[in-house]
């Protein structure tokens, strides 16, 4: 599915990631954890195709395809879906135009008839229901006004109706509580499946008890240094960064 | 006659020489005493320049440099009119088409400035300032027509629409139609302006508004400029608002190589109230220039202007605000703002935003920003799977929101999402958000 290998990427000029190689199988969740500055952000932002990302060297393969050739809106299409660490504000548009505007850009490129109004309307009801959202929020202008919970749990509304195959979660942990924590929890849970993957950033083990990775990376200065299973994430937390850090 | 080859202001003088005996009105005494003054200030003046600290930023050289004639008169070329089921008053190239029109059975008059000239000793030039401005000065010498509106008190005229269109024609005409507006005590008026004209065709539309609202009257104007992208448009709205009046202008400026919309509103009464607010929308080739002058002569009058500006490929803006707070104008509420982005780097404006303020006890304020396209929200739309143009004109329109949602009438907000849709088709975009 995802195929991160030997990545070097820098940005104005300073060198972040320094040969990152990660592999993630489809259907798995792997958790990528790591101090401030190790690179977690810049990891998810080369991988959704943001400006000002120059990757020097190194490959990403995703389904095959070359994923930094891609546009922005083309990796979206292919199925790669970035919830942000702090969701961008857009006064002005209205969030539900703006998700159905999303979704019909989406299906077009693949093809899909593109749903209208009242089909939008059901679809996102259904969802917003599910993260708790009251419909009110469909309304206001996107993210504008919106309290930290309320940004995510918009993050995790676009993600559920955008259906990615690779869902990249940069620190969507940071500022939440413990029931919007569990709300962005269940959204990823309820995606998972054979053709579904993610690569969930995070500084703290403890969405990791509620999204149980199949795999746990410790990345430091741009480097995967350690690798294992979900019981690595427990260790961290219990012994800090920078034992491992300094083991590598 | 004009000679062939002249232009400029000897042009429009030798052509009111003459023309003198067969404008209309030329055998009223009262008119021809407007006529020369006017054309006696316009002597003195000609075309304003660069120099003239209110036309610092619009060259009007291609204006003075182009050979212009007289509208023909009897053409029928097939208009494409829109339809809409509101009364209308048709101008082709300047003059009032009755044909054209749909004026029966209102509980206010509207008719032709032509017809009734006359009847308006009172009314033309009663606002207007041909010494200071020089383009309401070429109007007077040489308006022939316009439409003459007058709301009865109390009467809720509802919407009225003034549609002014342009035909093809090799002669360049320049027409320079005068309108006069009058809205009774506790009246109320709705008119959505229209000017449009062929995409090749050159002219000069040189309207000239004079408009006056009673106490309590309320007059709606929308203004929705798209003329051709030959054309030269210089308008200028005068309007007085006496107490308890309310009179809000939005400007839409789409169309047009060079379009100047100059507003003067007096606020000569107690708690009167002014929104001007408008867009302009500039594309390569343009020049749209927006000059507004509020004069806030009475006590506890309120005021608020919302301007935008969108400028792409090589075009220039203008916005200059000026606000006037006299001495007797205590409590005085004022707001400006004027925002422009910058959608290419060959694009400019130029913002020149004036407070001038006598009174001591007045609350006003102004400000103005210019931008580019925030890479950060434009990065996020693409994210989520909307190509990189679409993305742009979505926020592009997230831009004009603020000014778009201060037009309180629905039928003007209705006629302008039209507009702004056919100005992004002009562009080449399909436009941006779609409407759940």
């Amino acid at each position: 599915m995802l195929n991160i290998e030997n990545l070097h990427a820098r940005v104005d000029g300073k060198p972040i990631l320094n040969g990152l190689t990660l592999r993630i199988p489809s259907g798995e969740v792997h958790a990528v954890m790591g101090p401030n500055g190790s690179g977690k952000s810049t990891l998810s932002y080369v991988l959704a195709g943001r400006e000002g990302y120059e990757v020097t060297a190194g490959s990403v393969s995703f389904d095959g395809q070359d994923l930094l050739a891609l546009e922005p809106e083309e990796r979206a299409v292919a199925g790669v879906f970035l919830a942000f660490q702090a969701p961008v504000e857009l006064p002005g548009v209205g969030n539900a135009n703006f998700l159905r505007t999303a979704l019909n850009a989406v299906r077009r490129a693949k093809g899909e008839a593109e749903v209208d109004a009242i089909q939008f309307l059901k679809l996102a009801r259904a969802r917003m229901k599910v993260l708790n959202m009251p419909e009110d929020m469909l309304k206001r202008p996107v993210n504008v006004g919106f309290s930290g919970g309320e940004k995510k749990r918009n993050e995790m509304l676009q993600m559920a109706m955008l259906a990615p195959k690779l869902a990249l979660l940069d620190e969507t942990d940071s500022g939440l509580d413990i029931d919007a924590l569990k709300l962005v929890a269940d959204t990823v849970n309820s995606l998972r499946g054979p053709d579904f993957s993610a690569l969930v950033i995070t500084h703290y083990q403890r969405l990791l008890n509620h999204i149980v990775p199949d795999r746990v990376h410790v990345l430091s200065a741009g480097r995967i240094i350690r690798s294992g299973g979900p019981e690595l994430a427990e260790e961290l937390e219990a012994t800090g960064y920078t034992a491992s850090v300094a083991a590598a | 006659m004009t000679a062939v080859g002249t232009s400029g202001a000897a042009a429009f003088l030798a052509r009111h020489e003459g023309l003198r005996t067969r404008l209309p009105g030329a055998r009223l005494d009262w008119v021809q005493a407007l006529r020369e003054r006017a054309a006696a200030a316009f002597r003195q003046s000609g075309f304003p320049t660069r120099r003239i600290e209110a036309w610092k930023y619009t060259d009007l050289a291609a204006v003075t440099g182009t050979v212009f004639g007289e509208p023909l008169t009897g053409i029928d070329d097939a208009l494409d009119l829109p339809l809409t089921s509101h009364p209308r008053a048709v101008f082709v190239d300047g003059r009032f088409r009755a044909d054209l029109s749909t004026l029966a059975g209102l509980r206010f008059a509207v008719e032709s400035l032509a017809d009734v000239l006359p009847r308006l000793q009172d009314r033309l030039d009663a606002l207007a300032r041909p010494e200071e401005q020089p383009l309401a000065a070429l109007n007077g010498m040489l308006f022939e027509d316009g439409v003459v509106v007058t709301v009865p008190d109390g009467t809720a005229a509802g919407v009225l629409e003034l549609l002014s269109f342009a035909t093809l024609s090799e002669r360049a005409p320049a027409y320079h139609p005068r309108h006069l507006l009058r809205l009774g005590a506790g009246a109320s008026l709705t008119l959505i302006e229209t000017a449009a004209g062929p995409a090749t065709a050159r002219y000069l539309h040189n309207p000239v508004f004079e408009i006056t609202v009673e106490a309590g009257a309320r007059m709606h104007h929308g203004r929705l400029q798209q003329e051709g992208r030959e054309a030269f448009f210089l308008s200028t709205v005068y309007a007085r608002v006496a107490a308890g009046g309310t009179y809000d202008n939005f400007s839409l400026l789409a169309g047009a190589r060079l379009a100047r919309n100059e507003i003067h509103v007096a606020l000569t009464g107690p708690k009167a109230a002014c929104h001007m607010n408008g867009v302009q929308l500039v594309a390569d080739g343009q020049h749209a220039d927006t000059t507004t002058a509020l004069d806030h002569a009475a006590p506890d009058c309120a005021s608020r202007q919302t301007y935008k500006t969108v400028l792409s490929g090589r075009s220039r803006g203008v916005f200059q605000g000026k606000i006037l707070v006299r001495k007797i104008a205590q409590k005085t509420d004022g707001y400006q703002m004027n925002q422009a982005l910058l959608l290419s780097p060959e694009a400019e404006i130029d913002s020149k935003p004036q407070l001038e303020i006598y009174a001591d006890d007045v609350k006003c304020s102004h400000g103005a920003t210019v931008g580019e396209l925030d890479a950060e929200q434009l990065f996020f739309l693409r994210s989520r799977g909307i190509p990189a143009a679409q993305a742009r004109a979505i926020l592009v329109e997230a831009f004009l929101t603020e000014a778009v949602e201060t037009v309180a009438d629905a039928d003007i907000r209705a006629a302008l999402a039209q507009a702004v849709a056919a100005w992004w088709r002009r562009q080449g975009s399909a436009g941006g958000i779609e409407v759940a």
